[in-house]
């Protein structure tokens, strides 16, 4: 009976504030309510006793994904009447895009219904091991090549846009660390011994 | 009805009542520590530190939070109300839950999740928002500017502080909290603790969560010279006082996390009769303090570092070591050792 109230709590905050997403008119509130969604939903996770996949969720989208898109977010300068100017033009792409997106969701749902054999085949969790551990044998020791071709996708991602940000410009001054290290005393400074009265001419 | 209170009722106010016992003495221990924090940084300047209120000015703190909460709290008319105050709400609140699976005695986590390391881990992640909100909604370019640098840095040195949990958890093979402090008991005591085997990440782990609380010498989010007082500018007050109280008990829990991950939790230095008698959780307060001291040496002692600096360190040095010590202790566990 809790856990059902907390459903009910998670669900609607999650419904309410990925609405508010699309909604407000600061962008920074946006991603703000986003990441209030995100966090609902990693407490539906939790419910599902799933509860490793929540933190990740915590962990990577709250934590790193949505860092950067504030950073983004709170660096642009977001101009409304420019973004508005084109709202007739993409107005069929969105509707169809988005009447394709609903009508996915409703085949989901209703699946218990129209198709209830591909929810029976659904394996029952295993009583003796964390969802942790088999999430690990999954993901390591059954679709081990996969997983690793799907990380070499992300580690070509990554080194392009490396390569596509990095510019080499000729005469700047750059910090050489190893020379600072380098630097000691007898080579950046002299004592002198100064004569009172006299100074250094 | 009765039914529902055996089921729902009882743990309820069981979580409840510990919940407010931990916090209450933890906040109490911080008041302390923050004297202590005070006292050696004067020491070692050779200074006497607060010595006012109360006998050796132990009340010092206490006196502070008393100034706090009776100033006016000002919020800027350029502000965004709602963000401003929430900020220091969101540094506060988070800092303080990652306290709850913290295990500080044999059973002793308020909860004792499966999971635990990971929520520390989340929350710490998430103290950052606190920051970027709190700069964002001053609207101060000072505020905004330290924000920025807060982000990067506690993005960056999040990276290697997860490759250093990471190798913990290669050694215990598990993610709850409890059972990586037991897995660190042997009959060698102090000695069979993590921080010997582990003792390069023990110091990037202890480096890194200066980074991430923003600690001396990683303060350039508060780099006064630069800065003003970074994102806290536009605070006073209470606000304040929550951010500061956020600060600390982030450091603390941090200094509680190295203790459960590297110094063996509660569990005594050697595993002989008069220290076995000593309960335990005075052996993890006593680890925690130690490491407090640690860090509060390192505030008096190391100037600031330039931020060009700090991102090296973080992405050039820190990132590759730790990464290559995840792939030594997972192939010494593989083939000599008895990695679950």
């Amino acid at each position: 009976m809790i856990s059902a109230l907390f459903f009910y709590l998670f669900a609607a905050v999650l419904i309410g504030s990925a609405f508010m997403v699309i909604t407000v008119r600061n962008p920074v509130h946006a991603v703000l309510f986003l990441i209030l969604a995100f966090f609902n939903a990693a407490g539906l996770f939790v419910l599902l006793s799933a509860e490793f996949l929540a933190m990740i969720l915590v962990v990577v989208y709250v934590g790193a994904v949505m860092v950067l898109f504030l950073f983004v977010v709170m660096m642009l300068d977001v101009d409304f009447a420019e973004l508005k100017a084109g709202f007739l033009r993409y107005l069929p792409v969105g509707v169809a895009v988005g009447a394709i997106m609903a009508l996915e969701l409703i085949f989901v749902v209703t699946a218990w219904i129209t198709a209830p054999e591909t929810i029976a085949t659904v394996p029952a969790q295993a009583e003796d091991v964390t969802n942790t551990l088999a999430l690990g044998r999954i993901l390591y020791t059954d679709y081990v090549y996969l997983f690793e071709a799907a990380s070499l996708i992300l580690l070509v991602a990554m080194i392009g846009a490396i390569v596509l940000t990095l510019h080499h410009k000729e005469g700047v001054r750059r910090q050489k660390p190893a020379d600072q290290v380098a630097r000691d005393p007898k080579k950046a400074i002299e004592v002198v011994k100064v004569q009172s009265g006299r100074g250094l001419s | 009805m009765a039914d529902f209170w055996q089921q729902y009722g009882i743990p309820f106010a069981l979580i409840v009542v510990q919940s407010v016992a931990l916090i209450v003495i933890l906040l109490v221990m911080i008041a302390f520590l923050l004297y202590a924090d005070r006292k050696v940084w004067a020491a070692v300047q050779m200074r006497r530190g607060p010595n006012v209120v109360g006998p050796f000015g132990l009340w010092q703190s206490f006196a502070d939070l008393l100034k706090f909460v009776f100033k006016e709290p000002i919020i800027p008319a350029g502000s965004n109300k709602g963000l401003f105050l929430l900020a220091p709400l969101v540094t506060a609140g988070l800092a303080l839950s990652a306290w709850a699976v913290i295990p500080v005695n044999e059973g002793w986590a308020v909860a004792n999740l499966n999971v635990g390391i990971l929520f520390v881990f989340a929350v710490s992640s998430l103290e950052v928002y606190g920051v970027i909100m709190a700069g964002w909604a001053s609207n101060s370019k000072y505020a905004f500017l330290s924000a920025l640098r807060s982000a990067a840095q506690m993005v960056s040195y999040e990276v290697s502080i997860g490759f250093v949990i990471v190798t913990v958890l290669l050694c215990a093979g598990s993610l709850n909290l409890s059972d990586i402090v037991l897995s660190q008991q042997s009959p060698y005591g102090l000695f069979g603790w993590y921080w010997l085997p582990l003792l390069p990440m023990f110091v990037i782990f202890f480096i890194s969560a200066l980074a991430e609380t923003n600690r001396p010498p990683f303060d350039l989010l508060e780099a006064e010279s630069e800065l003003v007082a970074g994102f806290m500018v536009e605070y006073s007050s209470t606000p304040y006082l929550l951010f500061m109280l956020g600060e600390y008990v982030a450091i603390v829990m941090l200094c509680g996390l190295g203790t459960v991950l590297f110094l063996g939790g509660w569990l005594a230095p050697f595993p002989v009769a008069p220290f076995t008698w000593i309960p335990g959780v005075i052996w993890f307060v006593l680890k925690v303090c130690f490491l407090f001291f640690l860090v509060a040496m390192v505030k008096a002692m190391v100037p600031r570092y330039r931020y060009d600096q700090l991102m090296r360190l973080g992405w050039k040095i820190f990132l590759p070591l730790s990464l290559a010590m995840v792939v030594i202790v997972a192939a010494v566990l593989q083939f000599w050792g008895t990695g679950s």
